[in-house]
């Protein structure tokens, strides 16, 4: 059931025995310059097979679509004019005016909050070298927004909840993680996320679409059970940093302890709202949300749907109690229309 | 100047889905039907076996077998490994509809299973190899008539509560009154098919809960969908579940009153019977579709959030939204 957030860290829900930090990714897509390495390394360290045909999408230069069962990591590619670019700015600056919460330097005015240590995992506030160096100058003629997507391993995770297997469990980094020997491929957890990441895979085997040979090794038959990214769990009990992050090149996706993770995202976007660009929000970052917050937080440039994020996602399971209720009073309502036309009906 | 952000009805990432529909075919929508069905049948046959109807209890008894038996089958063939089904009992998960489905399903199976074959016995005068263990099945026989008809109206319901607990818009927005769409449909469809077994002296019963049945799927309907966010409700109406469920309505009028007028006669009872089965297989199907549909496409996920989001945000509420500036 979702529970309201307390620290923010579902370690706690989970009951492990001591306290652990809660780990996830910080992608900041500020900085991302759409190379796609984070799709590849994802692809290669989690041996994933080949989705799709390789056809051309048509839309872009994103050619891989979506997240899936056999894609971890997903780059977005968003061409937008200067009339889209002000209206994301716009969009922003009503955020700001809206109170929404807010830590650090207000929007405009005063200087970027700094000096606090970010411990962040990777490359702190404004060490990155930020992309764009526009000042609050005229809008661009042009953008492209890229952005890597993942599965955000929320708080309060609606595929965890509604798996009936006990193959999805939350694991001591507080990531959502499916145990493939578990699942028995019901896909109910593929309707309970909101964000659509979860997939049943169809085809298990490492195999291109000209059926390259593979050896036995690289085979992995995972073929009918639920699929998503484990934010590199096996690399996480090495002390390793998951394959996207460590392969990208701009730090556009920091791995790090959740809080560390946060405090990086906050400064980085007072830091580009100091620089005009009031577009910049951060995703995910705000425990009271639908989720309750989210392992991965993103840095985005526009509404979330535009990235084909959920505006407004909620777990279903928070209105789980509810519906049982309604559940409850229909059940009864149908043993006792029954009765009723027993009773009616008199004894034979 | 840049004109005022006129915000567009919706955008999305190339049209592409915000969430993603489970892979869920036919078999499913079977199953919604047939749980329903057997669930409905396991509430007659109780009532048969309390008030003295053999012929009733008996093949009610049947149908509640038949149906979970066959419903479970579809269920099995529909998972991604199905040699894994037995998972689905290593735990009790009450955050997991699926879950506690699964055990509502298996007691039901069980008690519908054990008296089903007492009846199967009794009616094939005693020929089934059972030895000793005839008597201890004619013992537990009542109890499982019990068992299964305390059973059968969540059998009949909880896959309300399993589809309105997901992301799937039209689904999830159905949530408040799913469950008496569904609990109706098994009611009608239960009380349909003994119209159609049972000679109509011991049937009486049946016609009564079929007609009550009627009534509740018609108003939940109408309740539901009025109180649905109107995008997310679209997929109602559109495509195949729109076919289907207008199709529900004209099975449910004939059937009603085919029951209500002429269900005293044998041959009119079973007609209507037929009827409203179609009536309850296709608000099943159309339901089931409606939700999958409402996956593809993004409008369905992304304007009712949008619009409950600025719905807060005019109230003031701005402490739960996921973007945040900071």
């Amino acid at each position: 059931m979702s529970a309201e957030p307390k620290d923010g860290n579902p370690t706690s829900d989970a009951h492990y025995d001591h306290p652990h930090s809660r780990r996830g990714f910080f992608t900041d897509t500020s900085i991302c310059i759409g190379c796609k390495a984070c799709e590849v390394a994802c692809k290669e360290w989690n041996r994933n097979p080949a989705d799709g045909d390789y056809s051309i999408l048509g839309s872009s230069y994103d050619n891989t679509g979506a997240l899936g069962a056999d894609t971890w990591r997903h780059v977005a590619f968003i061409e937008q004019d200067s009339q889209r670019i002000e209206q994301a700015r716009e969009s922003g600056r009503k955020l700001v005016s809206l109170g929404m919460p807010q830590v650090g330097a207000p929007a405009s005015g005063s200087s970027v909050a700094s000096g606090t240590g970010s411990a962040g995992g990777g490359c702190g506030s404004g060490g990155c070298g930020s992309a764009s160096s526009s000042d609050s100058g005229p809008t661009p003629e042009f953008r492209w927004l890229m952005s890597s997507d993942v599965c955000k391993h929320c708080t309060n995770a609606g595929c965890l909840d509604v798996c009936p297997t006990g193959a999805l469990f939350r694991t001591e980094y507080g990531t959502v993680v499916v145990q493939d020997d578990i699942c028995n491929g019901c896909g109910t957890c593929v309707a309970g996320c909101p964000f659509g990441v979860i997939e049943r895979r169809e085809d298990g085997l490492v195999d291109t679409p000209a059926s390259r040979e593979m050896p036995d090794t690289v085979r992995k038959p995972q073929d009918g059970v639920a699929q998503k990214c484990t934010l590199c769990y096996d690399r996480l009990k090495d002390d390793e940093t998951p394959a996207c992050a460590k392969t990208c090149p701009t730090t556009s996706i920091k791995y790090g302890q959740r809080e560390d993770l946060l405090a990086t995202a906050q400064q980085r976007v007072a830091q580009l709202h100091e620089q005009g660009m009031t577009e910049a929000r951060l995703y995910g970052a705000n425990p009271n949300d639908g989720v309750g917050g989210t392992g991965s937080i993103f840095l985005l440039l526009d509404e979330p749907e535009v990235y084909g994020l959920p505006p407004d996602p909620r777990v279903p399971t928070a209105d789980l109690a509810h519906t049982f209720k309604r559940a409850g009073v229909a059940m009864a309502g149908m043993a006792l229309a029954t009765a009723a036309a027993f009773v009616a009906g008199g004894r034979r | 100047m840049v004109p005022d952000a006129q915000v567009e009805p919706y955008t999305s990432y190339y049209g592409r889905p915000v969430v993603k529909a489970p892979p869920w075919k036919k078999e499913i929508a079977t199953y919604l039907f047939l749980g329903g069905v057997a669930g409905g049948s396991a509430l007659l046959a109780l009532g048969a076996q309390l008030t003295d109807r053999p012929i009733l209890r008996r093949n009610a008894r049947l149908a509640a077998m038949l149906g979970s038996a066959v419903g479970s089958t579809a269920l099995i063939a529909d998972l991604g490994r199905p040699e894994r089904f037995l998972h689905m009992l290593r735990t009790i998960k009450p955050t997991s509809p699926m879950s506690l489905g699964s055990w509502v399903l298996v007691t039901f199976s069980t008690c519908a299973g054990v008296a089903a074959v007492s009846e199967v016995d009794r009616w094939t005068g005693s020929r089934l190899p059972l030895g000793p263990l005839r008597c201890v099945l004619r013992a537990v026989e009542p109890w499982s008539g019990v068992g299964a008809g305390l059973f059968g109206a969540p059998l009949a319901g909880y896959t309300a509560v399993l589809l309105s607990d997901t992301a799937m818009p039209t689904w999830n927005a159905a949530r408040e009154d799913l469950p008496f769409v569904f609990v109706s449909s098994a009611s009608l469809a239960s009380g349909g098919l003994a119209m159609i077994t049972t000679p109509v002296d011991e049937a009486l019963p049946a016609r009564l809960l079929a007609l009550a049945g009627v009534a509740g799927d018609v108003v939940a309907q109408k309740v539901m969908e009025s109180r649905m966010d109107p995008v997310a409700a679209e997929p109602l109406h559109q495509g195949t579940p729109g076919v289907l469920l207008k199709w529900t309505e004209r099975l449910l009028l004939v059937g009603g009153l085919g029951t209500l007028v002429g269900g005293g006669n044998r041959a009119v009872a079973a007609v209507s019977g037929v009827a409203l089965l179609g009536a309850s297989a296709c608000t099943r199907f159309g339901v089931f579709y409606a939700g999958l549909n409402s996956a593809r496409d993004p409008r369905y996920t992304i304007e009712p959030q949008r619009r409950r989001l600025e719905a807060r945000r005019a109230a003031g509420q701005t402490g739960d939204s996921i973007t945040t500036v900071g």
